[in-house]
């Protein structure tokens, strides 16, 4: 009713000469309003204060749930590579290293791949090139981590075992680094730190690509007035005013590849152990939760895993955070310009 | 003077010019040659998934509950109807708080709260999915006792709170605030400006980025291991344990058995299929929706 009348008032462009209870019904209907108005902003306000809520009980319950871990071994708990249920007694280095290794493999593939084609894509790309090679890499981020997994298993260790590793350790000669020592069965660290690469490309790629054409027009053009090749343009002056968005990108990337589960799993061959070379198998983090939790029989390895999925959770964020602060530092910097 | 016709400087800074051509030339050779390799791991990828996959699809596989190792046959049907009921739950969750979070960013942009919870929706989006994993195996599992859909649900669903927020806040930015004066002009309340004014407007953006997220969960393994955790059997019951397309993938991929690991390419298949169906859907449903504002 009180709504009616305020929309029959709002309707009508004369306003009507009113009773007194016309009236009063009007600022019922106010008061309704106001009503409404707080119920809606509570509702919302609720809604977006789950996110922060969310976080902080992530936080709370693996860090309680790890706590008597994190107690008993302090600090060693980092620093250890002892890994023994039975007795009771856990360290998460092996796990920690193997989460880093595959990591920086990832990036040290994933980087310059990701660059240049997002250097390809704003800059240099036919235009009618750039739409669908653009759709075909951010598909590569639209492919479920245990799709990459299979695929890794079926194709990508056959072809590691046989041409690829032979040939990088005998043929390039790597065998003589300790990165490339040992036999290689397959599953290693290599293999996981390359599927990581396929799968964090897009990221990077598009964060990058979403960064380069940020960068003023004004800015090309000025270089190539200066007469710079198109390469000099790209280097001189669109690169150096990306920087810190497109590192923001790879930290990005980083983030990823850290927390990454399945298709690692699948590919790094869960075993504790620190070995240089990247032909063994080792553990990550994620990995060593995904394989071990549901088997966790006694309390102490149970908490020992939370453990690690505190560390693990930590770290993430640490990065997340430093990535979409220089992300959003060169976003807003483009908008003020 | 030289025979050309040039000075010795003249002569240097056209050798020069050309290298610095050159480089030029291979720079812009070598981001290609970046971007083919960036898209063959995809083609790849499709291709084996679709010579491995297809000839084992048939009706079998979509109606059928896995069969014990060494007989043949068996199919996924009950993990493809328990991703669909996983995500089912999981956008139940996902898209209310998601949406009225991404309203509440729209609205009140630019004050402190605002900021912070979107920075928190940017990090909480990178959380690591094994990791929500075990946070929803603290609260839900270990509380009930045992393994089950709504758990699994719960999962998924906390994971597209963030992504949905923010999409939600990009499209509702979309939106010109005239459209809103013109409401709240007419006697709307705020909330009702908000609702069926604004948000209306931006919904098909907003379908699109629910649509997409939707699309990234159900792909979602490492979740589920410890929540949904899967079975062997028909189960449509959010308290009990469930199968999923992925958590079925991964048991059979790593299993010894030629049968079992043909089951798996041809799960990976229909799994990719239905979330390149989804997204592709997200991408018409937004170009209709302009098209049809364009003709309008």
């Amino acid at each position: 009713m009180a709504r009616l009348a305020l929309e029959s008032a709002a309707a009508s462009s004369t306003i009507p000469v009113r009773s007194g209870g016309e009236r009063e019904s009007v600022n019922a209907a106010l008061e309704e309003r106001s009503l409404g108005d707080r119920i809606y902003r509570a509702a919302i306000t609720l809604f977006a204060l789950s996110i922060p809520l969310l976080l902080a009980l992530v936080a709370w319950e693996l860090l309680s749930a790890g706590w008597p871990t994190l107690r008993r071994f302090g600090v060693g708990f980092l620093t250890s590579s002892a890994w023994d249920p039975v007795a009771g007694d856990f360290g998460a280095a092996p796990a920690i290293y193997g989460t880093l290794a595959s990591s920086a493999v990832a990036l040290l593939l994933a980087v310059p791949l990701a660059l240049g084609v997002s250097i390809f894509l704003s800059e240099l790309a036919p235009r009618w090139l750039r739409q669908p090679v653009g759709f075909l890499v951010d598909l590569l981020a639209a492919i479920p981590s245990v799709v990459y997994g299979l695929w890794g298993i079926f194709v990508l260790l056959p072809l590691l075992r046989d041409p690829v590793i032979p040939f990088l350790r005998d043929t390039l000669g790597l065998g003589a680094t300790p990165f490339f020592r040992g036999v290689a069965y397959g599953p290693s660290i290599l293999a996981a730190g390359l599927i990581l690469a396929i799968m964090v490309l897009p990221y990077i790629a598009s964060v990058s690509r979403e960064v380069l054409l940020a960068v003023p027009r004004t800015q090309r053009e000025a270089a190539l007035a200066l007469g710079a090749t198109k390469w000099e343009m790209v280097r001189g002056a669109v690169l150096p005013y990306a920087k810190s968005g497109i590192i923001g990108g790879v930290i990005l990337g980083l983030g990823r590849a850290l927390g990454e589960t399945m298709a690692v799993t699948m590919l790094i061959g869960n075993r504790h152990d620190i070995s240089a070379s990247l032909l063994a198998p080792g553990y990550t983090m994620a990995s060593l939760i995904a394989n071990e939790f549901s088997e966790a029989s006694s309390d102490a390895h149970l908490s020992a895993l939370m453990a690690v999925g505190f560390v693990l959770f930590a770290t993430t964020i640490v990065v997340n955070a430093i990535a979409r602060l220089l992300v959003r530092r060169v976003a807003r910097g483009g908008a003020v310009r | 003077m030289s025979a050309t016709g040039l000075t010795g400087r003249q002569a240097t800074g056209l050798r020069a010019r050309r290298t610095r051509r050159a480089r030029s030339a291979v720079m812009v050779a070598l981001t290609g040659v970046a971007a083919v390799c960036a898209t063959l791991p995809l083609l790849f990828i499709l291709w084996h998934l679709v010579s491995t996959g297809a000839g084992v699809l048939g009706l079998d596989f979509f109606t059928n509950t896995p069969r014990p190792a060494g007989e043949n046959g068996g199919g996924m049907g009950n993990a493809i109807v328990g991703t669909l009921i996983l995500v089912a739950i999981a956008a139940g969750i996902g898209l209310p708080v998601g949406v009225g979070a991404g309203l509440y960013l729209a609205e009140r942009r630019g004050t402190r709260l605002a900021n912070g919870v979107r920075f928190l929706s940017d990090v909480l989006n990178g959380l690591p999915s094994i990791v929500t994993g075990i946070f929803v195996w603290t609260l839900v599992v270990r509380p009930m006792g045992h393994f089950s859909a709504l758990a699994g649900g719960i999962a998924l669903g906390t994971m597209m709170i963030p992504m949905v927020a923010r999409t939600t806040e990009e499209m509702l930015h979309l939106v010109p605030t005239s459209l809103r004066e013109a409401a709240l002009a007419l006697g709307y309340p705020q909330w009702r400006a908000s609702l069926s004014i604004v948000l209306r407007t931006a919904s098909a953006g907003i379908v699109t980025g629910a649509l997409i997220a939707v699309a990234r969960v159900a792909g979602e393994t490492a979740p589920l291991l410890f929540t949904a955790f899967g079975n062997q059997y028909w189960s449509t019951s959010p308290n009990q344990p469930i199968a999923a397309l992925p958590l079925q993938i991964f048991a059979y991929a790593i299993s010894p058995y030629d049968e079992w690991h043909r089951l798996a390419w041809a799960g990976a298949l229909v799994l990719i299929a239905l979330v390149l169906a989804i997204s592709i859907v997200a991408r018409l449903t937004t170009r209709g929706r302009f098209a049809g504002a364009n003709g309008g």
